[in-house]
């Protein structure tokens, strides 16, 4: 037993666990996942954070600790961004056609979400800081954390905020869209993706993605232009306020 | 060695985003400036066909390089239980607000039936 646990704190503590448990609990949650269907409760995201920040609270392990192995899947998101163009590329003729529709769903989706954040949460009476993290939670997390450094918000809630509103996104857009009677063809797909990619950013997309090629397209579409309209306009608005 | 090569490619235009974007102060992120880069680049065919496997690959496991990320959430589990209803409250309808006025907007400029049989 006492080996064990020398064994367990050497091993805790390398960035080979942070690593190791990130994948293996990834790939079991989208076994789950595929089992179920794609079910919305069973999204490969949020039950993966589930389990491993239950491991981690369960075993004492702090967060950097866990991250020393988890930031190299981490890094990855840097060229997953950049790669978000090839889908663009393959679509850009259809693009070309429906540009300033799509710039101007996408300035209104994220200016409602942001607009109701704030309002709701000022309504609550959730305070100041919290409420500018909220602001710009609708935006990929590592912009979410910028955005909200520039407008008096604490960086590591923007990051909190804008993942549980990725994976309520990706929770609920089946559900919401269903209610809303939008098509399931080739246009309502991407109609979908379009939306969910502007409120849930990547969380949103890689749901979309999952779900169909053409909503995964145009939800990166939506992340990427949440992201400059949000990075251009939101120091802009709240240095008026 | 073409997946390889792909992502040694979008690393190149990751880093030539992260460039522009520091030089020239441009409030939007490094990777951002980077996939307008490879748009440009995708006009040449060799690129296409080294960026196309590594892309692929990269987009189709995006989930799960969202998982560091959202672990962190661990780390707020103090202000997130103080102001647990609340946050939970105003996090799910702006979500759903800001879904359903992109989507509703979107249904709103979108041309008839008969006109959006061209964009295909």
């Amino acid at each position: 037993m006492q080996n064990f646990v020398e064994l367990w704190v050497y091993l805790s503590s390398a960035p080979l666990f942070g690593l190791t448990a990130t994948l293996a609990v990834y790939v079991l949650a989208q076994a789950v996942s595929l089992r179920a269907e794609h079910a919305p409760w069973a999204n490969p995201v949020m039950l993966s954070v589930a389990v491993l920040a239950g491991v981690l609270l369960a075993t004492g392990t702090a967060y950097p600790t866990y991250f020393a192995g988890a930031q190299f899947i981490h890094f990855l998101l840097g060229p997953a961004v950049v790669a978000l163009g090839w889908p663009l590329w393959q679509r850009r003729a259809a693009l070309r056609a429906r540009w300033g529709r799509l710039v101007l769903a996408s300035l209104a989706g994220g200016t409602a979400a942001a607009a109701s954040a704030v309002g709701l949460g000022w309504a609550l009476g959730l305070p100041g800081d919290v409420l500018m993290s909220l602001a710009p939670k609708s935006v990929t997390a590592p912009v979410a954390m910028g955005v909200a450094a520039q407008i008096g918000g604490v960086p590591a809630l923007a990051a909190v905020f804008a993942a549980l509103t990725g994976m309520v996104g990706a929770l609920s857009a089946r559900w919401l869209f269903g209610l809303m009677r939008l098509p399931t063809d080739a246009e309502g797909m991407a109609l979908r993706g379009f939306a969910l990619g502007t409120a849930s950013h990547g969380i949103g997309a890689a749901h979309a993605m999952q779900v169909n090629a053409d909503a995964g397209a145009y939800a990166g579409l939506a992340l990427g232009l949440q992201v400059v309209l949000a990075a251009v306009l939101m120091p802009l608005v709240f240095r008026l306020f | 060695m073409r997946p390889l090569q792909g992502l040694a490619f979008l690393l190149l235009m990751q880093s030539g985003g992260e460039a522009l974007s520091h030089f020239l102060k441009l409030p939007v992120p490094g990777p951002v400036v980077g996939m307008v880069l490879l748009l440009l680049a995708l006009r040449w065919s060799p690129v296409q066909a080294a960026v196309a496997p590594a892309a692929g690959f990269l987009l189709s496991h995006l989930s799960l390089l969202f998982v560091p990320v959202g672990v962190g959430v661990m780390t707020h589990l103090a202000l997130l239980s103080a102001h647990g209803l609340q946050l939970v409250a105003v996090i799910v309808v702006s979500t759903w607000v800001g879904m359903a006025v992109t989507a509703g907007v979107l249904r709103l400029l979108q041309p008839k039936a008969s006109e959006h049989a061209e964009l295909r």
